[in-house]
Order: C-alpha cells, then sequence, then structure tokens
C-alpha cells in the first residue's frame, strides 16, 4: 500500500499544502525536552534578553521539523522524505501568555523524474516574514 | 578565547550506540506536531512496508546533537555557547530511521572559519547501523558571534 503522490500532474510551482502552526512556550519545553536541546534562550526570558534577544525563542529545529509535517502528510508516508535541508534566517519570538502563528506554504520546486523524486519548497513566515530560507524536501515519489 | 580553527579536519569515531525507541519517536512527533500514524502505530507504519514506526525527518538530530557535543563543549574548541546561533541544518536519509535501530554515529569537523570575528562552524554526523551500513548524514552549521558583539 502507498499513497505517495506521482509524479504525473504534478507541476513546478504548483501548491500542494499549506497549514498555520501554532508554539506556545509549553511546546518549547516539550520540544526540549523530546531533544534534549536545553538551550535556556528557548524558556528563559532572563537569558534570552541577557544576550540580547527580544525574548524566548523556538528552537530552529522545532521550526524545521514543525514546517516538515506538511510535507509528511501530503507525501503520504515519513519515509519518502529522503532529504531536507534549510537555513535559519530570522528568530521565531514566542509570547507568554499566547502563542506563535507560523504559515507554511509548500509547493513544487523540481522534478527528477530519473530518481522519481520532487523538490519540495516550503516558505515558512511568521508575521510576513520568513523564517527559514532554502526550507527544500526531497520526497521519493511513487512508481508510476 | 576565540574558536580554535585547527579542528577543523578532525574525525571523531564512532561512539556508543543509540537504539531507537518507539516511546521516543513518539515524543518527538508530538513535540513538533508530527500526526502521520506511521509516526506512532505500528501497523499504519507497517501497512506502508516498514518493519516498525518510522522517525519524522528531523529526529536524527537528536542523535546528531548528542554526537556533536564531544567537539562543541570541548573547551579547547573555545565555542562559547551563549554566542551561539544555529545558521543551517540539513538530513539526508540514505534509508528511514525505525524504532529498534540500533545506531552508531561518527563525527566530522568539516569545517571552521572566521570572518570579521564571526565564526562559522561545519560538522557532519554519519549515522550508521550496527553493521555499518549508512543510515542517515546529518549536516550542521553554528555561527559564533564575536565577543564584543553584544
Amino acid at each position: 500500500m502507498s499513497a505517495r503522490p506521482v509524479a504525473a500532474g504534478l507541476t513546478v510551482g504548483q501548491e500542494v499544502a499549506r497549514r498555520t502552526l501554532t508554539v506556545d512556550r509549553a511546546r518549547l519545553v516539550r520540544y526540549a525536552g523530546a531533544s534534549g536541546d536545553f538551550n535556556p534562550i528557548h524558556w528563559n526570558e532572563r537569558v534570552a534578553a541577557s544576550v540580547g534577544l527580544p525574548g524566548v525563542i523556538a528552537h530552529g529545529m522545532w521550526t524545521m521539523g514543525a514546517a516538515v509535517t506538511v510535507v509528511v502528510d501530503w507525501a503520504g508516508d515519513p519515509g519518502a522524505v529522503v532529504d531536507y535541508q534549510t537555513r535559519f534566517t530570522r528568530p521565531v519570538p514566542v509570547p507568554d501568555p499566547g502563542e506563535a502563528a507560523v504559515e507554511v506554504v509548500a509547493t513544487v520546486g523540481a522534478l527528477d523524474a530519473d530518481a522519481g523524486t520532487v523538490r519540495v519548497d516550503l516558505t515558512v513566515t511568521v508575521e510576513g516574514a520568513r523564517v527559514l530560507g532554502k526550507a527544500q524536501a526531497v520526497v521519493r515519489l511513487a512508481a508510476a | 578565547m576565540p574558536v580554535d580553527t585547527t579542528f577543523a579536519g578532525r574525525a571523531y569515531p564512532p561512539g556508543d550506540v543509540y537504539v531507537v525507541s518507539r516511546e521516543k519517536l513518539r515524543e518527538f512527533a508530538e513535540a513538533t506536531g508530527a500526526t502521520h500514524p506511521a509516526h506512532t502505530d505500528v501497523e499504519a507504519a507497517r501497512a506502508l512496508g516498514h518493519p516498525d514506526v518510522v522517525a519524522p525527518p528531523t529526529f536524527a538530530v537528536v542523535i546528531a546533537q548528542r554526537t556533536e557535543a564531544q567537539y562543541v563543549e570541548d573547551p579547547a574548541a573555545g565555542i562559547d555557547f551563549s554566542r551561539v546561533v544555529h545558521a543551517d541544518e540539513r538530513f539526508t536519509h540514505h534509508r528511514p530511521i525505525h524504532a529498534g535501530d540500533h545506531l552508531r554515529t561518527a563525527l566530522h569537523v568539516d569545517a571552521v572559519t572566521q570572518r570579521a570575528g564571526l565564526s562559522m562552524i561545519t560538522t557532519r554526523c554519519e549515522i550508521a547501523d550496527v553493521s555499518g551500513q549508512p543510515v542517515a548524514t546529518v549536516v550542521s552549521t553554528l555561527a559564533v558571534r564575536p565577543e564584543d558583539d553584544a
């Protein structure tokens, strides 16, 4: 059984998925524990301010990991994501109380018929500003 | 103390075996909002042809950051973590990571460069199974801000 997308019907530039993710302080604590990244700038306001940040910021790796869920769900199989990269271009401040909203839009960046893969480009923004750069996931397509 | 550029090119041999557990994958999936059933439901994973539940695409960072610690936390490396910013990250999966995998990771310091006081450190983790078959490559770049930069 496979729910993987097939190359036919995909065109470069086509939007394949979009989702708004939310992140609050509790989410960051949970990610710290799950990942083992206990850098206090992700949970301690005083420490974050002392190093010149606007406040507690999300782990870049949380943003990267949360954004790719959109690709996994579209691909239909977590094992179909064979490569995933990004640059961290802007911090994501996480207010307290409240939450930050992260917009993710996935489009087809390139198709490689020989490799049987599609490159999905992610546009990831907070309040209209990009927080990830060159966020690209390579997905192995179902055999035609 | 400045970042020591002579660490570039160093390699650290594979260390302890990391055993991937279903519960750790569940915890990581929940933390990142990954709700695909193949992360947590063995039957759903097997229906896709996997031997057990499948790691999210960025789960390997858990293994990679543990491995990188032997370098970045070495006082001789001169990396002040309060001045570190994560610059970029890349995961290349040679095959999916599953619960039950026994993995060992070799660390390579691919580059340590300095420009206008900013240090850029690129590490590469080569994650393999215990027979040496490649599983994932994780490349990470950290930027270390200069000390006179608030």
